[in-house]
C-alpha cells in the first residue's frame, strides 16, 4: 500500500499530464464519481460542512485504527475535490491525517480552492476531516 | 447588429484592466453587480492624491490640508449635482450602500415605536434586511415584506393593502442584484408618502445603470456605493432630505461630527459633518468624484441604450441551451442575467467558465430569502457594464456551452 506521501505524489504526477485546466477538472469529477458517496435519503444536517457554496456531507469510520469517508455534494467539481482529499486520507491512521502536511493541493495548481473566499469550501472539507481524525487520536 | 459599435471600444480602451489575461485567456469580466472597472483617470486620480495632496481634511491651516479639504467638498458639489439633490448637506459619505442603511436604519429607525412598520420587499440584498431586523428588535417595530411574483416582479395590488398609516419607512431596492428587476419606484414613493411614509431606494445596482434624479423621484433617502458607478471601494453616499436629517440623532460619535465636547455635554456639528465621524475616506471621497466627472464626459444615454442590447442578445443566445432557466424575466430589467441550467450547480459551471476567463458571480447573490422563493441553491449571475462587448457575450455563450458539456 502506498504510503501518505507516496498517494499525494501519484496525484501530482497525474495532473501534470494535462496542460488545459477544463481537463484537469474533467479527472476532477470522474474521481468524485468513484467516492462512496452518501445517498440523499442518508444524508444528514450534521453531516453538513459550512463555507462551501455547494453543499458538501460527509460522514466518516474508524475501523482498525485507521479512518475512512464518505462524501457528496449537490456540485461535481466540490465532489471531486473531496475525492482528491479521501484519496489521499482513506485508511490512514488519524495520527498521519492529523499532522502530515497536505502538500498536494499547492502542487497541483488548486490553491486558489484554498484562499478565505467564501465560494469553496477546500479548508472547511480538510478542516472536518482533520477534526474527525483528532477524536481517534 | 452583432458588432460592438465604435464608441464603446473608444469607452472601453479607458479601462486598463480589461486588457488583463486570466488563466491565459482574454478576461471577460461580466460580473459588473459586484463591483465596476475603474478608467483609468479615477486610478490616476488616486496616485495623484497620494503623490502631492495627502493631509487630514476640515482642521489643518496648512496648505495640503486646504488642498484636500477643497477637493473632498468638490466631489460632494460634483456627486449633489449628479444626482439632483437639493443641498451639498444632503450628501453624506459613508464606506457604502451597506453603512449607508445601516446608519438609516439606526438614525431614522432609532426614532421609531413600538408597533410602527417598516416595508422591505422580498427581492432586497441581506444589506437592506438585517439592519432593520436589527433596529426591529431593538425598538419592538413590524418588518413586513412586500412579496414578489415568478418573473421576479413585485406584487403591487398587495403592496397597496400593505401601507397603511402604520408604515412609517419603506426601504427598497431600485434594480435587484439577483434578478435585474427595475422597481416601479416613483409608484411606490407616491403611495408611501400618501400615509405620510419615508422611502429609502437602494440604489446600489441603479446607479450604474441610469441617471439618478432624487429631487425628480422625491425619494427621502437614496444610497449608493462608489465602487459601483466606476469609483474605489469603501466611499458610498447617503443621500437625505434636509429636514429628516437633522431630526435623526448622529450615527457614529467621534472627530468632525462634533461642534464642541466637554465632559458635562456635546454638541453635534451640523449637516453633512453631524454623520461623519472620524477621518472619511478622502481620497475615495475626491475620486468618486473624478468617476462623476468621467460619466458626465461620456455620451451615458447611448452607452445605458447599449447596455440593454447587450442583455437582450445573451437573453436571446442563452435561451437557445437546453434545460436553461433564466431566474428574474421581469418586464422592466437592467443588464444583467440570472441563470440556471438544468440540475447543475452553479458553482460547478462557475468554475468552469473562470478557467476560461470569464468572471461572472456565483450563489445566493446576498439574496437567500429570494433563492428560497425560487427553491435553487443559487443562480449563475453575469451582469454587464457598458465597457462589455458583444463579442465577449459570444465567448462567454461559447465558454458556457464547453462547460455544460463537461458537466452533463
Amino acid at each position: 500500500m502506498s504510503t501518505f506521501i507516496e498517494k499525494q505524489e501519484a496525484i501530482i504526477e497525474d495532473f501534470e499530464l494535462f496542460d488545459d485546466w477544463m481537463e484537469k477538472y474533467e479527472m476532477i469529477i470522474d474521481l468524485g464519481k468513484e467516492i462512496r458517496s452518501i445517498p440523499e435519503n442518508k444524508r444528514s444536517d450534521d453531516q453538513l460542512i459550512h463555507g462551501c457554496q455547494s453543499r458538501v456531507w460527509l460522514r466518516t469510520e474508524y475501523k482498525e485504527s485507521a479512518m475512512y469517508f464518505f462524501a457528496d455534494s449537490d456540485a461535481i467539481i466540490t465532489k471531486g475535490i473531496i475525492a482528491l482529499l479521501i484519496k489521499v486520507f482513506d485508511g490512514e491512521k488519524p495520527e498521519t491525517i492529523v499532522k502530515e502536511d497536505l502538500f498536494f493541493i499547492k502542487q497541483i495548481g488548486l490553491q486558489e480552492h484554498l484562499s478565505p473566499t467564501r465560494a469553496n469550501g477546500l479548508v472547511g472539507m480538510v478542516k472536518r476531516m482533520k477534526m474527525e481524525a483528532l477524536k481517534h487520536v | 447588429m452583432n458588432q460592438t459599435p465604435d464608441y464603446i471600444q473608444e469607452l472601453r480602451s479607458k479601462f486598463p484592466i480589461l486588457k488583463t489575461e486570466v488563466h491565459g485567456k482574454a478576461l471577460v469580466y461580466f460580473d459588473n453587480a459586484a463591483t465596476t472597472q475603474k478608467p483609468l483617470e479615477v486610478i490616476e486620480r488616486v496616485q495623484s492624491y497620494y503623490n502631492s495632496e495627502n493631509a487630514n481634511i476640515h482642521r489643518g491651516v496648512h496648505h495640503l490640508s486646504q488642498v484636500a479639504t477643497q477637493d473632498y467638498e468638490d466631489a460632494r458639489k460634483l456627486i449633489q449635482n449628479y444626482i439632483g439633490a437639493g443641498k451639498e448637506s444632503e450628501i453624506i459619505f459613508t464606506k457604502g450602500t451597506t453603512d449607508s442603511i445601516n446608519l438609516v436604519a439606526s438614525s431614522f429607525g432609532g426614532l421609531l415605536q413600538e408597533d410602527d412598520e417598516i416595508l422591505i420587499s422580498a427581492m432586497e440584498h441581506h444589506s437592506n434586511i438585517v439592519p432593520w431586523q436589527l433596529i426591529a428588535r431593538k425598538n419592538k417595530l413590524t418588518l413586513k415584506v412586500i412579496p414578489i411574483n415568478r418573473n421576479g416582479e413585485l406584487d403591487m395590488e398587495t403592496f397597496e393593502t400593505m401601507v397603511s398609516e402604520k408604515t412609517k419607512i419603506i426601504s427598497i431596492t431600485h434594480i435587484s442584484n439577483t434578478l435585474g428587476t427595475i422597481n416601479p419606484i416613483k409608484d411606490i414613493i407616491k403611495k408611501a408618502h400618501s400615509f405620510g411614509a419615508k422611502v429609502l431606494i437602494d440604489g446600489a445596482q441603479s446607479i450604474q445603470h441610469g441617471k439618478i434624479n432624487v429631487s425628480d423621484l422625491d425619494c427621502d433617502f437614496f444610497v449608493f456605493s462608489g465602487h459601483k458607478i466606476f469609483g474605489p471601494t469603501g466611499i458610498g453616499v447617503l443621500y437625505g432630505k434636509e429636514e429628516l436629517l437633522e431630526l435623526m440623532p448622529p450615527y457614529q460619535g467621534g472627530g468632525d461630527m462634533i461642534k464642541r465636547v466637554s465632559f458635562k455635554e456635546t454638541t453635534f456639528n451640523e449637516l453633512p459633518f453631524k454623520f461623519e465621524a472620524g477621518t472619511p475616506n478622502i481620497v475615495g471621497g475626491i475620486a468618486l468624484g473624478t468617476a462623476i466627472k468621467f460619466l458626465k464626459s461620456i455620451d451615458t444615454k447611448q452607452a445605458f441604450s447599449y447596455e440593454k442590447r447587450l442583455l437582450n442578445y445573451a437573453e436571446e443566445e442563452l435561451k437557445k441551451i437546453d434545460e436553461m432557466t433564466l431566474i428574474g424575466t421581469a418586464a422592466e430589467k437592467t443588464s444583467l442575467v440570472s441563470f440556471n441550467v438544468g440540475k447543475i450547480h452553479p458553482f460547478d459551471i462557475g468554475t468552469l467558465l473562470d478557467k476560461q476567463g470569464i468572471a461572472v458571480r456565483t450563489g445566493h447573490h446576498c439574496t437567500q430569502p429570494l433563492m428560497d422563493f425560487f427553491n435553487i441553491p443559487g443562480t449563475l449571475r453575469a451582469s454587464f457594464a457598458f465597457y462589455n462587448t458583444i463579442e465577449e457575450v459570444d465567448v462567454f455563450i461559447n465558454a458556457l456551452k464547453r462547460s455544460l458539456s463537461i458537466l452533463k
